[in-house]
């Protein structure tokens, strides 16, 4: 098994997100990260869906989806020749005593603190998968309260655009 | 301004429909006022279930779009199972249900059920539409994606208050669905390949589905096979697209194919794949089919290209036009001095055929044999009848010992494998081609399932013919328990040659009930109701209980595990492999 970005255009038309999720748990393939929002053009939603598949299904959950009226297009975005981001906000325990350490960490990452209290404070950070696990990882002995994760966006590298 | 019920009922007019099956009730009641002044004639059934299967044997028997019209909530969810029904079997139709107005929508209104969420994941498409303006384009969008490409079911739910508001009326002069561009033309390089590959095999087999017939492809697919002189195998859906009379027809593949038909495709070098989609009721154990098999996969829908198996040359697009641009590829491939000498293979493939014939045994205890009432009732409805069969045994059997000769003269549910299928799908067909004898060949179960259209056909002067293969249980569950759970016969005893008492029942239902217990009775009982055509006709057949589809590849095992009958395999050391 491999993981798969695809991006897929679609219209913003109502039930499009729940016609794409069925699809995929009905032909028995796991979403492992979803991302939604609008696009340039108004009419039109871009979807990031990363998968957890081989070679051949990945062919078939394409093929699949491509028979939905509603979906316009599928790109496969490898992660060479794309831009991949996902976007962390982690609150993490952080009191007088220990606040420069992570402040030291969050310079680190390039991330930033987006909200301070006397003994926590929320981290924003963007990256790759790989990135926001190793910022977590390093985090973690500080205690972690809550964090939240968006799906994964993604875009290719160079001037051409996936609409045209 | 006209309202939006009258816009339905127009755009419905404008998508050439001659008949719809349904039911009004509370949400769709705005469309039925302007309905009952519109030159569509609608069919009232008596169960939604009823209404889809009518329109699926409607559409399978006149290759046009059948619609179906319920309600909201119970309505619509009874058009659930004909719907799936519909797009397992790519069958061409449109369902338009009523939804609660708008602004009750997700409030639990009374009788409101989220139809478009709940057909998702078994139509083709589907759209709500809550605006009346939208209601043409949402009809004659729905029949365009019904008919095209790969046909399939299309729902369009209304909401009540869009039947009601004013609007205007606009037929839309194109249809513009920038997601859905079916390939019709096949690629010209593939077509070259595929007749290249052909002209090189020495064991091929044209390995022929239910996709010919809604290509309308039957003319061009002779052509093709005469020229190629492959063997030919007919699947469940594709039974008639090629006549069985023809010699080139080894019979249907599969779970109880003819020994022929599953032996060739196993031993094939090249399976010529039109409008098949490798399904598992064919192939066996997937892993050990056609082993040797290189595929050519001719289809419509891309997504089924290798989606079971691998395939060396694919080829999207319109099956007709397929074989028209194939048949000159080959010949040029011939012309060439590339025709493979098919003797050796024919002499396998002829031996197969006469060694092991399709038959069965006459029961000893007198009663009558449940093949022998099909055969002859094949034989005496003739290739010009149309045979709509529930699932089960009794379907088996009326795939394997009526020989079809013409597309769309059987009708059966062969991917969903809906029981009851029979009688509301002879009445569409009875519908769409009134001068045609149409036969259902029903099994006790399925008959208990939808009889209740046989009310709808004595009123509305649809005479249908159906014969029940009455053997009191559910034969085909019987027949996997005699086998594989020691003649455990848990719950599959029906009990039915007393209760109900079919003849007696159809006679209630308004229509002819007839019985026949013995075999020197058959032909003089199906005589007898080929000659009634002001009425519905029923048969009871009463028929040995005991008798088993053969051959048989157990579910799940290989094609080369074929059985001719109980622990009785081929005797493949006798012939010439």
């Amino acid at each position: 098994m491999s993981l798969h970005t695809l991006s897929v255009l679609v219209e913003n038309s109502p039930g499009v997100l729940a016609r794409v999720a069925s699809l995929f748990s009905r032909r028995g393939f796991n979403i492992e990260s979803l991302a939604v929002g609008p696009t340039e053009h108004e009419e039109i939603s871009r979807m990031t869906i990363v998968v957890n598949v081989e070679e051949n299904p990945l062919e078939q959950v394409t093929k699949q989806l491509n028979k939905l009226i509603n979906v316009l297009k599928i790109v496969e975005l490898d992660s060479v020749s794309s831009v991949q981001r996902e976007l962390l906000l982690v609150k993490v325990s952080a009191d007088t005593k220990n606040r420069p350490e992570v402040l030291e960490i969050v310079s680190l990452f390039r991330a930033k603190v987006v909200d301070v209290v006397a003994d926590a404070v929320i981290i924003e950070a963007t990256g790759t998968g790989e990135k926001i696990a190793a910022l977590l990882s390093v985090l973690e002995p500080f205690g972690i309260k809550e964090l939240v994760q968006s799906g994964l966006v993604a875009m290719a590298r160079g001037s051409k655009s996936i609409s045209k | 301004m006209i309202n939006g019920s009258e816009s339905l009922v127009r755009s419905l007019e404008h998508a050439g429909v001659e008949v719809i099956f349904g039911i009004p009730g509370g949400a769709i009641l705005p469309a039925y006022d302007p309905l009952f002044d519109s030159s569509i004639r609608h069919i009232l059934v008596r169960h939604e279930q009823g209404a889809g299967h009518a329109a699926t044997g409607y559409a399978q028997a006149t290759g046009k779009v059948g619609v179906c019209m319920a309600t909201s909530g119970p309505g619509a969810t009874n058009l659930v199972t004909p719907i799936a029904d519909a797009q397992m079997d790519s069958v061409p139709l449109v369902a338009i249900t009523g939804q609660v107005p708008s602004g009750a929508i997700g409030s639990d209104a009374f009788q409101e059920a989220d139809i478009r969420g709940i057909t998702m994941p078994v139509t083709k498409h589907n759209v709500l539409v809550t605006n009346p303006n939208d209601i043409p384009r949402a009809i004659a969008e729905a029949f365009h994606i019904a008919s095209t490409g790969r046909p399939g079911a299309v729902l369009v739910d209304i909401s009540k208050d869009a039947l009601q508001a004013n609007t205007e009326f606009n037929w839309p002069k194109s249809i513009d669905l920038p997601g859905y561009k079916p390939t019709t033309k096949p690629n010209s390089k593939q077509i070259r390949e595929a007749a290249a590959l052909i002209a090189q095999s020495q064991r091929p087999v044209l390995y022929v589905g239910g996709g010919v017939i809604k290509a309308n492809a039957s003319r061009e697919l002779m052509a093709f096979a005469e020229l190629c002189g492959a063997p030919l195998v007919t699947t469940l859906m594709a039974r008639g697209s090629f006549p069985d009379s023809h010699p080139q027809n080894l019979g249907m593949p599969g779970m109880h194919g003819t020994v022929a038909a599953v032996t060739a495709l196993q031993k094939a070098d090249l399976l010529i794949t039109l409008g098949a989609r490798f399904d598992d009721r064919v192939t066996g154990k997937l892993s050990t089919f056609a082993p040797n098999a290189r595929i050519i996969h001719a289809d419509i829908d891309p997504a089924e290209i290798g989606k079971n198996r691998y395939v060396d040359v694919p080829i999207v697009g319109d099956l007709r036009e397929t074989l028209t641009e194939l048949a000159p590829a080959l010949q040029a491939e011939f012309a060439a001095g590339h025709q493979p000498d098919l003797g050796a293979w024919w002499k396998q493939c002829n031996s197969w055929r006469s060694t092991f014939p399709l038959g069965y045994d006459i029961p000893e205890d007198g009663t009558l044999s449940p093949q022998y009432v099909i055969e002859r009732l094949g034989k005496i409805a003739g290739p010009d009848a149309i045979y709509a069969a529930g699932v089960g045994q009794h379907q088996m059997w009326a795939a394997q010992f009526v020989s079809y000769e013409k597309p769309r003269t059987w009708l059966n549910s062969g991917g969903l494998g809906t029981m009851g299928y029979a009688v509301p799908a002879a009445m569409g067909a009875k519908v769409g081609r009134p001068e045609t004898a149409v036969w259902a060949i029903d099994g006790d179960g399925c008959f208990q399932m939808t009889n209740q259209e046989l009310a709808t056909c004595a009123i509305n002067n649809i005479p249908i013919k159906v014969a029940i293969i009455n053997n009191e249980s559910l034969g085909m569950v019987r027949q996997w328990q005699t086998l594989f759970y020691n003649s455990r016969y848990s719950n599959t005893d029906l009990h039915s040659k007393r209760i109900p008492d079919f003849a007696k029942l159809a006679d209630a239902m308004g229509c002819i009930g007839l019985r026949c217990e013995k075999a020197e009775d058959v032909d003089a009982t199906i005589a007898k109701a080929m000659e009634i055509n002001d009425q519905p006709v029923v048969v009871d057949f009463s028929v040995h209980r005991d008798a088993m589809v053969w051959p048989m590849v157990a579910a799940g095992t290989s094609n080369d595990e074929i059985m001719i009958a109980r622990e009785l395999a081929p005797d493949w050391d006798s012939q010439d492999l």
